[in-house]
């Protein structure tokens, strides 16, 4: 299991290197020049553009701007917006608590629902519901998120009004920030009705965040279920007298969660890829609307720094997947 | 009263193709403390005439008979709880491949006190005094380490004694043994069958011995029965059966042993199992049969009393007036044996 660990944790540098390397040569493929873009309509006179390409070292050979960028970033300087001026790691860290309580309401309506639904589908193999809950998963991992989105803020939002259309919590409230999540926060302030603002918020969001994730979710619980309810220790559980729940849920159920853990720890990256969509649809205030800004402006530092963040957390994440693993998984905890 | 009662047991799984009838019209009858032995080719039907009697048919299998009790109970009738509470107390069940029969993700001490807790209603505590008792009786060496040990941990033999204490928690009265040896090595299998025998002498409890090798048969057996296609071809007493077997395909199933063969090449029996599109309208073994006719390939054999047992086939070898029979239906090919 260390040596597991070991192996593990030791492929997460080459794919650091990895991820810089796009973060920053890619943004630099997309044309547009960032001080234009700072500077706006009016322009800007020729040699104080110099002087600030100079400033910024956007003169030096690109190789050499990323030798410097490498270096600050390993030193943990991430740079400065070229916007706003301030720190690219302090912009993150007071917005990623948003994008992370939409994805873990997201992951969580996900799995709330896709884990039932598959169970059930492949319990009820070949029944309506199996056929109606692959049909609808299917429709749901192949809907773009961005016609997902404005459909439902149309018709929930418009044309019934029972959610609000955008944001994180209605204008009227203020909450100090105390862990960054406000369902929590407002709770910690015993603001109640704030409280319920913030769900009401977060319910499209997280809908439509949520519903790739739940699909494939679905998916795979039903398929790893079906293939370990055919298998031989099932049939010798029946042979034991035990009840159809407690084989279902306990023995067939430990065994397909294998596979289903694994598509998890995938789907947390495109969890991350869908939040900058929904955050932009939903103008909610959270590292991806805060990216697609950046790329608007051309602001590389965010947009490196960001990216490079994002891919961190993703790394982490899928690095505690794969340790959890061991924990259901005797047979992977058991190999050196 | 006998403790397992079966007449006329069919049992049928729809496909695409049809309606494939993998048991068909099989009786028995099986006394407290008897050891059956039930043969035949793969596909014969042997392992689901079992599963049937343990309520272990997967949906979409349909199960019929006329008669189908243990103990007295009657399973046709007994709703799914009480049937749950039968089988893995009085009735239990070994298979052929003992480590995928164990759960990867259980120790082998939870999957084995799972059951004493059902059955027995047993706290952990006992549950696990008693689970290391029956991990000693079938032979484990330090039984308590190994109750924290895992299937995958443990090699082949080791899992099926595992299977066969999980099988004897409860001190069931039948005891089915799915080709118990199948996937062990030659040394191995004999350790589990005599570990199997002795059980079933201490414990007195009935023991069907499902198999496809004669050998294991001979070596336990009181009784045999014989299939073939899902139908009982012979059943008598393993004595009678070995010393003079009655039905051509038994006689070619023996003829195949390497033990009996008198040197030169190992009999066979050409060709397979009928299937779904090829069941003979006669006798199942008739495209098969040595002995074949125009008259067995028509008309179907019933299983009637015969010697000191029962048996399908118009011409039983041990007929006196069978030389006269075949050549009256007009034979199909010429006697090999005489």
């Amino acid at each position: 299991m260390l040596r597991f660990i070991f192996t593990r944790v030791s492929l997460i540098i080459p794919t650091f290197i990895g991820i810089t390397l796009l973060a920053f040569f890619l943004i630099r493929l997309v044309p547009g020049d960032p001080i234009e873009t700072l500077a706006g309509e009016r322009g800007i006179d020729p040699a104080r553009h110099e002087q600030l390409r100079k400033e910024y070292g956007f003169d030096q050979p690109i190789l050499v701007q990323y030798g410097i960028y490498l270096s600050r970033v390993l030193q943990g300087d991430l740079g400065k917006s070229m916007i706003t001026q301030e720190p690219v790691l302090n912009e993150f860290s007071s917005l990623f608590p948003a994008t992370i309580e939409l994805a873990l309401c997201a992951i969580l309506f996900a799995l709330i629902i896709g884990l039932p639904a598959g169970i059930i589908a492949a319990i009820r193999r070949n029944s309506i519901f199996d056929h109606g809950v692959m049909g609808v998963s299917l429709a749901g991992y192949s809907m773009p998120i961005f016609w997902w989105g404005l459909i439902l803020i149309l018709l929930f939002s418009v044309q019934f009004d029972l959610t609000p259309v955008s944001g994180r919590i209605d204008v009227l409230y203020y909450i100090e920030p105390i862990t960054g999540f406000l369902l929590i926060d407002t709770l910690l302030s015993d603001e109640v009705d704030a409280f319920w603002s913030a769900v009401q918020h977060l319910i499209l969001p997280t809908i439509v965040l949520g519903t790739v994730p739940l699909a494939v979710i679905a998916r795979m619980t039903r398929s790893a279920m079906l293939e370990v309810l055919g298998e031989d220790y099932i049939r010798t559980a029946k042979a034991k007298g035990l009840s159809r729940f407690r084989i279902v849920a306990l023995h067939a159920l430990r065994n397909a969660l294998i596979p289903v853990v694994t598509v998890i720890g995938l789907q947390i990256g495109v969890l991350f890829t869908g939040a900058i969509l929904t955050e932009t649809i939903f103008s909610w205030p959270g590292v991806g609307k805060w990216l697609i800004d950046a790329i608007f402006r051309r602001d590389y530092p965010v947009l490196q720094g960001g990216a490079l963040l994002l891919g961190v957390v993703v790394m982490s994440v899928n690095l505690l997947v794969d340790l959890a693993y061991g924990l259901i998984n005797p047979r992977i905890r058991h190999t050196r | 009263m006998a403790l397992v009662e079966i007449e006329n047991l069919s049992v049928e799984f729809p496909t695409q193709g049809g309606i494939m009838r993998a048991v068909d019209g099989v009786s028995l009858k099986l006394e407290e403390g008897e050891v059956l032995g039930v043969v035949g080719e793969s596909g014969s039907g042997k392992s689901v005439t079992m599963l049937a009697l343990m309520g272990l048919i997967p949906f979409p299998g349909r199960v019929r008979a006329d008669k189908l009790t243990f103990n007295g109970r009657d399973l046709l009738t007994i709703s799914e709880k009480e049937r749950r509470k039968l089988t893995g107390k009085d009735v239990a069940m070994i298979f052929q491949e003992p480590t995928t029969s164990l759960n990867p993700s259980f120790t082998v001490g939870f999957q084995l006190t799972e059951t004493l807790r059902l059955h027995e209603g047993m706290d952990r505590k006992a549950a696990e005094r008693r689970a290391i008792e029956l991990l000693s009786q079938v032979g484990i060496p330090s039984p308590e380490s190994r109750l924290s040990a895992y299937p995958h941990q443990l090699s082949g033999g080791m899992n099926q004694r595992v299977m066969i204490a999980m099988a004897i928690a409860c001190n069931p009265k039948l005891l089915i043994a799915d080709e118990p040896t199948t996937a062990l090595d030659v040394t191995i299998q004999a350790q589990i069958l005599d570990l199997l025998m002795n059980l079933q002498k201490e414990r007195k409890m009935g023991l069907v011995m499902i198999t496809h090798n004669m050998g294991v048969v001979a070596d336990t057996a009181q009784r045999v029965m014989v299939m073939y296609a899902g139908q009982i071809m012979e059943e008598r007493s393993a004595a009678d059966l070995f010393a003079s077997p009655q039905h051509p395909y038994t006689a070619a199933l023996l003829a195949a042993l390497p033990e009996r063969s008198e040197g030169g090449r190992l009999a066979t029996i050409p060709g397979v199992v009928p299937g779904l599109y090829d069941r003979p309208k006669g006798c199942l073994f008739s495209p098969r049969c040595a002995y074949a006719t125009e008259h067995s390939r028509n008309v179907r054999p019933e299983l009637r009393p015969w010697a000191s047992g029962h048996i399908r086939c118009h011409y039983p070898l041990g007929d006196p007036n069978r030389n006269a029979a075949i050549h009256h239906d007009h034979p199909l090919k010429t006697e090999a044996a005489s």
